[in-house]
């Protein structure tokens, strides 16, 4: 039911819209909170699960932020399923893995999702697009204190919102931003860039969760410490170092374009070409080719590809994407040439003026 | 023990706390010193990405004999402990932070270079919700007690529970009326 409806959409987040979407894809606050009168979640046995799990879904329910939330039973999900939320960024990979009473409350437009019994009884996650860290920050903010009403969030005044993990003690915040750094990636400056981030105490991953290996030129740079200072201070601690990240990457093209024209035209045109009329790919390699393209289009090498298609083409040949797509389940090789059939199905209706991806 | 990189017997025993959980190491005197001024933590790809950030040595060390009584520790609540915290990487209860507090000052303090919270309190419990822990503890009484068969105590504490539930709910009331007039979207599908 309701996963069919999302895999027809696409989230906020891939729209494309948001301050300097060309470098940065998307903005994401989350929060880590846990009930006062249960155990932790690796603590609590099955019963405890159960209770906390069937609490925290009715509470958000009741409270005022439980108006336009869509509550799915991650528990009882076919695994396709749950690694389509997975590929959505509604849940984190570990949620989808875990064992045990759990689930998410996601809204329509997919910029808030609550998820129950992650590592901590609660994550509140709230994503935008583009560079929108204040925005993520006051929708968060105020999904917080709404849940905040009706739950009684483990809480102690020296050490904060108590969480599982010592690591996220405190704020219990998280605050990321995605970067999209072709250019820096092509110019080979993109190691030096994460030594000086690492300095500053910024962690940097991949696109697909954490300890994944960067594909595709996307980078997630966010907060590593959460006590100490206010929410405010550690957004700015992510924030401020993202225009120059910008500035970085946008001298870069400018530099591509000057001194290798002609090279990174062939580059660009070589990816859409690829993607056009491949007839079996990998995630791995559309990926690579997408960030060409995706980066083509803002140079102004490739006219008539929407940006907002783009994103949803990182998503939507995902794995359990094309699974739900074709209503059927495929081993990596039928995904493979599902994939290419997707991709040329997709460029050939936007050539013709037919419908985008969205 | 012995040293994890000689045969000397090993004297150290190092909690690394890392994001993926906690890490062991057992040293001599030598190593353990090499190891601890260290300036950067021990070369490798994880490091790299998480703990690689975070200033100073990322750890606590103790003799073995300090270690051992800190492995007994135990939570009056949900009963982890000490060791088991080390071993896994994650707490068992928010009142592991007042029973460990001290164990875990020089761990937080590493990870965060602070401990105080300086951000949002939430607008109930400010004063902080210890109090509410003891349900925690209740419930694995009532555990034991049907364990015990002894029915009258464990419907005692059931009764006490659902008391501190239904005070926690807070203004919005329990959820079957409210859940009622709001449409009820709280279904399990």
């Amino acid at each position: 039911m309701k996963l069919d409806t999302l895999s027809r959409a696409i989230g906020e987040w891939l729209r494309g819209t948001g301050p300097e979407s060309d470098i940065v894809m998307s903005s994401r606050v989350r929060l880590a909170r846990n009930v006062a009168h249960y155990p932790f979640v690796s603590r609590a046995s099955e019963t405890e699960r159960g209770e906390i799990e069937q609490f925290l879904r009715e509470q958000v329910a009741v409270s005022p932020a439980g108006g336009g939330l869509e509550y799915i039973d991650v528990g009882h999900l076919e695994e396709v399923d749950r690694q389509f939320l997975v590929e959505r960024q509604l849940i984190s990979r570990e949620h989808a893995e875990a064992e045990g009473a759990r689930g998410v409350a996601i809204d329509g437009r997919e910029q808030v999702s609550l998820m129950i019994n992650e590592e901590d009884h609660l994550r509140i996650q709230c994503m935008h697009s583009g560079l929108d860290l204040a925005g993520a920050f006051e929708q968060i903010r105020r999904v917080d204190e709404r849940i905040e009403e009706v739950v009684p969030y483990a809480f102690h005044p020296r050490w904060g919102y108590l969480t599982a993990c010592p690591t996220n003690v405190g704020t219990g915040i998280r605050v990321s931003v995605m970067l999209h750094l072709p250019a820096l990636v092509i110019t080979r400056q993109i190691d030096k860039v994460f030594r000086s981030l690492h300095k500053i105490h910024l962690a940097v991953r991949g696109l697909y969760g954490e300890g994944s290996q960067a594909t595709g030129d996307f980078y997630q740079i966010s907060n590593q410490t959460t006590l100490g200072k206010t929410e405010e201070d550690l957004i700015s601690q992510v924030g401020d170092v993202v225009p120059v990240l910008i500035e970085y990457e946008r001298k870069a093209r400018d530099y591509l374009i000057k001194e290798t024209e002609l090279n990174i035209h062939d580059q660009v045109s070589r990816a859409i070409g690829i993607l056009r009329t491949a007839q079996t790919i990998s995630a791995e390699e559309t990926m690579q080719h997408l960030s060409r393209v995706r980066m083509g289009v803002f140079l102004g090498l490739l006219g008539d590809v929407k940006i907002s298609d783009i994103n949803a083409l990182l998503v939507r040949t995902q794995p359990a994407h094309l699974q739900k797509l074709r209503g059927i389940e495929l081993d990596s090789n039928d995904r493979n040439i599902e994939r290419a059939r997707y991709l040329r199905q997709y460029f050939e209706n936007a050539e013709t003026g037919g419908t985008s991806v969205n | 023990m012995k040293c994890q990189q000689c045969d000397k017997v090993a004297v150290f025993h190092i909690t690394e706390l890392e994001e993926g959980g906690v890490r062991e190491l057992h040293l001599c005197e030598d190593h353990a010193r090499g190891y601890l001024t260290q300036a950067e933590p021990v070369a490798g790809e994880p490091k790299s990405s998480t703990g690689g950030a975070i200033s100073g040595p990322l750890s606590v060390s103790h003799t073995a004999d300090e270690l051992a009584a800190l492995d007994q520790k135990q939570c009056s609540m949900c009963g982890i402990t000490f060791f088991e915290f080390r071993n896994q990487g994650r707490l068992g209860c928010p009142h592991d932070y007042v029973q460990f507090e001290k164990e875990l000052e020089p761990l937080i303090s590493n990870i965060h270079g602070a401990t105080e919270h300086v951000g949002r309190r939430p607008r109930r419990y400010p004063e902080g919700t210890e109090s509410l822990t003891r349900a925690i503890g209740m419930r694995r009484e009532m555990q034991q007690a049907v364990e015990c068969e002894d029915y009258e105590h464990a419907g005692r504490l059931r009764d006490a529970l659902r008391k501190i539930d239904e005070t926690v709910r807070g203004s919005a009331g329990p959820p079957a009326d409210a859940a009622g007039s709001q449409g009820g979207s709280g279904g399990g599908e």
